[in-house]
């Protein structure tokens, strides 16, 4: 059953089709989740003992840098899923992922830096991890030089993966820095193992727009990879079926 | 030819290797010249501040390090890849990784460990003290070979382009800064006269595991560049 699974989702044309089944859901979902986490984030929850109305920032921040690591690790495993088992739509996921992903650090870098300044009286700090966040965003500025550079697809795909897989020691680095290095960033308010040190009313909104991110990357990504489809077998015959119908 | 061994195969390719750069040995001052000319421009625009210069020596040292590795990274497969050679590689029957670690090895020699030989005369004309000279000494030779080995990778996958240059500095730069900051920290160390153990251990531990890692994924990439 899984087997079949995987094996229809390895054609480009089933893929095709179940994603555009799939885009509306995940758009609805992340349309939902938005509302709601913004609204309960920017009106429900209270001001900050410390930091007042300004620490609301947070309700981007904080989803917006989680996504940048998490695509990175969906990128570098379905990086080494196609170069493993050759396996075509992992390899677009892996390309349609980078833009995304990269847009993501640069929103995390960007609310981060905005949040900096009336709280540490600087735009930016060379600290641990804003370091390596940077470096995330030249990662994913390299992976999307070199699938531009190369003329053939799906050479640039595999040359990609593994760029993909070769960076992927740098998301340890980003986890773990403001815990390694004690600097100016502070340290993780949510771990998996302890008690959030955040109260409820705050962190239900942050974790509904940490849902809503990851729904709305998997909308576009979806997109993206349907789009890339289509260009990769515009001279397949159902690729060009479906242009006919389209144009009617 | 199917009874060489992989020890002969290694040295072999080793030495011609060597053999060819000394036949270019124009060549091999350059990215040496470069290192200290990079160098020697920080100085000129800081302005004569002893203080200031003596604060950023290491840094600058190793900025330009990593600028000297970068330019010369583009030659380690490009006339292996114009004449063919690069291709019999591929078909041989030893492991192209061990193949691709004499390569890189024989590129160090050429390119970092020259940057080795005058880094304490750089040293000295940036003030820094005799005391941590050999720790700069040690970080460059354990911080230039990870250097080859990271930028390997990233020659290989850019080896099949027409202006793979740019693209090449974009891919490897951000993946040298770990080396690049642990190695700053600890010469910055050394010069308070605080032990740098941490720093060396973490910079050994680098090489390591890049020593073991990158030679595969520079293989990897090379089949691709050349499919």
């Amino acid at each position: 059953m899984i087997i079949r699974f995987f094996h229809q989702m390895g054609s480009p044309r089933y893929f095709y089709n179940v994603a555009g089944k799939m885009i509306p859901w995940f758009m609805a979902g992340f349309l939902i989740t938005l509302v709601l986490g913004l609204y309960n984030g920017l009106f429900v929850a209270p001001p900050d003992y410390q930091q007042g109305e300004s620490y609301r920032i947070v309700y981007i921040h904080v989803p917006a840098a989680w996504m940048s690591m998490f695509i990175y690790v969906v990128m570098a495993v379905s990086g080494l899923i196609s170069l493993v088992w050759r396996i075509k739509m992992t390899e677009i996921i892996v390309i349609s992922s980078a833009t995304v992903g990269a847009s993501f650090t640069f929103l995390a870098l960007a609310t981060g830096s905005l949040w900096g300044k009336p709280m540490w009286g600087t735009w930016w700090v060379w600290d641990a991890r804003l370091t390596s966040e940077l470096l995330l965003l030249f990662l994913y500025l390299g992976i999307i030089a070199l699938h531009s550079a190369i003329e053939d697809k799906r050479v640039a795909a595999r040359a990609v993966s593994i760029l993909a897989l070769v960076g992927v020691v740098n998301i340890p680095i980003i986890h773990y820095s403001v815990e390694w290095w004690n600097t100016l960033h502070q340290p993780a308010t949510i771990t998996k193992f302890d008690k959030p040190s955040m109260d409820m009313s705050m962190l239900i909104p942050l974790l509904t727009m940490a849902i809503s991110f990851k729904l709305y990357y998997g909308a576009v990504v979806l997109m993206r990879a349907r789009a890339e489809i289509v260009e990769r077998e515009r001279n397949s015959r159902w690729v060009q079926e479906l242009v006919e119908k389209e144009a009617k | 030819m199917s009874t060489l061994s992989l020890t002969s195969a290694f040295s072999l390719l080793l030495k011609r290797d060597l053999v060819l750069a000394y036949r270019r040995r124009a060549e091999l001052v350059n990215p040496m010249l470069f290192f200290v000319l990079v160098t020697a421009m920080f100085p000129l625009g800081i302005g004569n501040d002893t203080k200031l210069i003596e604060a950023v020596g290491p840094g600058v040292i190793w900025v330009a390090a990593l600028l000297a590795a970068l330019l010369s990274l583009d030659s380690m497969f490009r006339s292996d890849y114009d004449d063919g050679s690069l291709e019999q590689f591929m078909l041989s029957a030893h492991p192209v990784s061990i193949l691709v670690l004499a390569k890189i090895l024989a590129h160090w020699l050429v390119t970092g460990l020259p940057l080795f030989i005058v880094a304490p005369l750089l040293a000295v004309l940036l003030n820094i003290p005799a005391s941590a000279i050999p720790t700069l000494m040690l970080t460059l030779i354990l911080g230039t070979p990870v250097l080859s080995l990271i930028g390997s990778v990233g020659v290989a996958l850019t080896v099949g382009l027409r202006r793979g240059g740019v693209i090449l500095s974009l891919l490897v730069l951000p993946l040298f800064v770990p080396v690049l900051i642990f190695a700053t920290d600890a010469v910055k160390t050394a010069i308070v006269g605080i032990p740098t153990t941490a720093q060396l251990s973490i910079l050994s531990a680098m090489l390591v595991g890049s020593l073991v890692l990158a030679p595969m994924a520079t293989a990897a990439s090379l089949r691709i560049s050349l499919s």
